[in-house]
């Protein structure tokens, strides 16, 4: 079974929120919410400073703590690419996803349930890219199974410095930055 | 110098990084309440008390089904996807301390009721002889006994659950320590007891549920104590999240409303109380309770403020 992730090049991304506008379009996301974002951080001194700039979403980790706190099942791992994916008709919004995520990236949808980024399990079922990784203008961001060697972002992981984000939390997260 | 810029990450313009407001630190505080009350009910129960004796346990088993009933609209008040709540109810995940309470909820009622109908008046009930029937068989010595225990366990349960449920998110430092379900349960129980002692009208029961609920508040301080030095001396996010109770935001209405009115100066009171040294005020059981509802908003909002520092 594929384990998809995403690889993000931190060097070419220039913050444009293509990826965020893209995300919002396709998946029909509500004013007021985004299941994706951009930040920026900028770290140093003057004239030596240096800046990251991170297109940011759930991570659907492999240890994803919303997953096993959802007291219903709603929140589960997909069988296809383990993606983590939220089953609207079970959700009963009690918002403990949103508690236990350490990277922010659940809020609750005007219709009730818990909502977040899906890797566009939609387009990528169908063999299309998930939407911001298809927009993204400078080719910053890579999709692709994980668990195989000759894709991709195993490629890139394999040849470039990366980092993930908030890995002392221990959930795993499967999107990766190249430094 | 280190500058970070988002979109999200702020409640003041995100304001789903705040996930739960009023509702659920209400629903912890009752739920504690009930689960205090069913150890003390159970526990009075099992010495063998029969209706009509002025036992404060028959009382509080109906007290339990009124507060419990409340906790449970406020937390479906919490919930933004009402209709499905019984969705809840048609799993058990064992890995969700939110599935494990919703069945322990389910528990806890009947056991409740089965208090309640135990604590009735033989002569109240003559009109419904299976009723009756039902509630002799329920005071009966042995069949008391063990409503006692079941009622004890249940409560024990329900307490725990109401901390675990805090602890085992663990994307919220504040909350990461084992000890936060038993504070929860002490705190309940301490509610329990002052309530009780509140409403007792025998004396020597009145005096000896004061006397216990001023060990249960000296546990709650050592519980309290317990739960900072773990997170000071753990890695630096647990030891910023302690920082929000010692110099942070929190630490005002902590130290303020959960320990100085909430414990200490109840504590005081009612050791001057337990040595005669004052007589019985209702003051300190209402501030022991109103303490165990500032520790509930208080832990509730600081840990869901406190966050993984790293980027």
């Amino acid at each position: 079974m594929a384990r998809l992730g995403m690889v993000i090049d931190t060097r070419r991304c220039v913050g444009c929120m293509d990826c965020v506008v893209a995300c919002k379009t396709e998946n029909g996301v509500p004013d007021g919410h985004c299941r994706d974002w951009i930040s920026q951080r900028l770290e140093g001194a003057m004239p030596h400073l240096r800046l990251t700039i991170t297109s940011e979403r759930c991570n659907h980790c492999d240890n994803p703590p919303c997953v096993t706190c959802c007291p219903t099942g709603a929140s589960h791992v997909h069988d296809y690419g383990n993606v983590v994916l939220v089953e609207h008709e079970k959700c009963i919004g009690c918002k403990a996803c949103l508690a236990s995520c350490p990277y922010g990236a659940r809020f609750v949808h005007p219709d009730g349930y818990a909502d977040k980024c899906t890797f566009c399990i939609h387009r990528v079922e169908n063999g299309e890219l998930p939407a911001c990784v298809a927009v993204c203008p400078t080719h910053a961001m890579h999709f692709g199974d994980l668990d195989d060697p000759q894709s991709e972002v195993s490629r890139l992981i394999a040849s470039r410095r990366h980092f993930v984000l908030k890995p002392d939390a221990g959930t795993k997260p499967r999107i990766y930055y190249l430094e | 110098m280190l500058e970070f810029v988002t979109t999200r990450h702020n409640p003041m313009v995100d304001p789903a990084l705040h996930v739960w407001g009023w509702e659920i630190p209400v629903y912890l505080f009752l739920g504690g309440w009930v689960a205090g009350s069913m150890i003390i009910a159970g526990w009075l129960g099992r010495q063998g008390r029969s209706p009509g004796d002025g036992c404060v346990c028959h009382v509080l088993p109906w007290l339990s089904l009124v507060l419990l009933s409340l906790g449970m609209g406020a937390l479906f008040l919490d919930l933004e996807h009402k209709l499905y709540v019984w969705r809840m109810y048609l799993t058990f995940q064992p890995t969700s301390p939110m599935s494990w309470g919703g069945w322990i909820l389910v528990l806890v009622y009947p056991v409740l009721l089965l208090g309640a109908l135990a604590s009735v008046p033989p002569d109240l009930l003559s009109r419904w002889p299976v009723v009756a029937g039902l509630a002799a068989r329920l005071r009966n010595p042995g069949a008391a006994g063990r409503l006692g225990t079941v009622s004890i366990v249940a409560g024990v349960g329900l307490g725990v659950y109401t901390g675990v449920l805090l602890s085992s998110l663990g994307a919220r430092p504040l909350w990461a320590s084992a000890a936060l379900g038993p504070l929860f349960l002490v705190s309940g129980l301490s509610t329990g007891a002052a309530f009780a002692h509140l409403i007792a009208r025998n004396p020597d029961e009145q005096a000896s549920l004061l006397r216990a609920d001023n060990v249960l508040l000296m546990v709650e301080l050592g519980l309290i104590g317990l739960i900072l030095i773990g997170l000071l001396t753990a890695s630096a996010v647990h030891a910023h999240a302690a920082g929000l109770l010692l110099g942070g935001p929190y630490t005002a209405v902590f130290w303020v409303f959960v320990v100085g009115l909430g414990i200490l100066l109840p504590l005081t009171l009612q050791t001057l109380m337990a040595s005669h040294r004052i007589p019985h005020t209702v003051v300190a059981p209402l501030l022991v309770i109103g303490g165990g509802l500032a520790l509930r908003f208080v832990i509730v909002s600081a840990g869901q403020y406190s966050h993984w520092i790293s980027p």
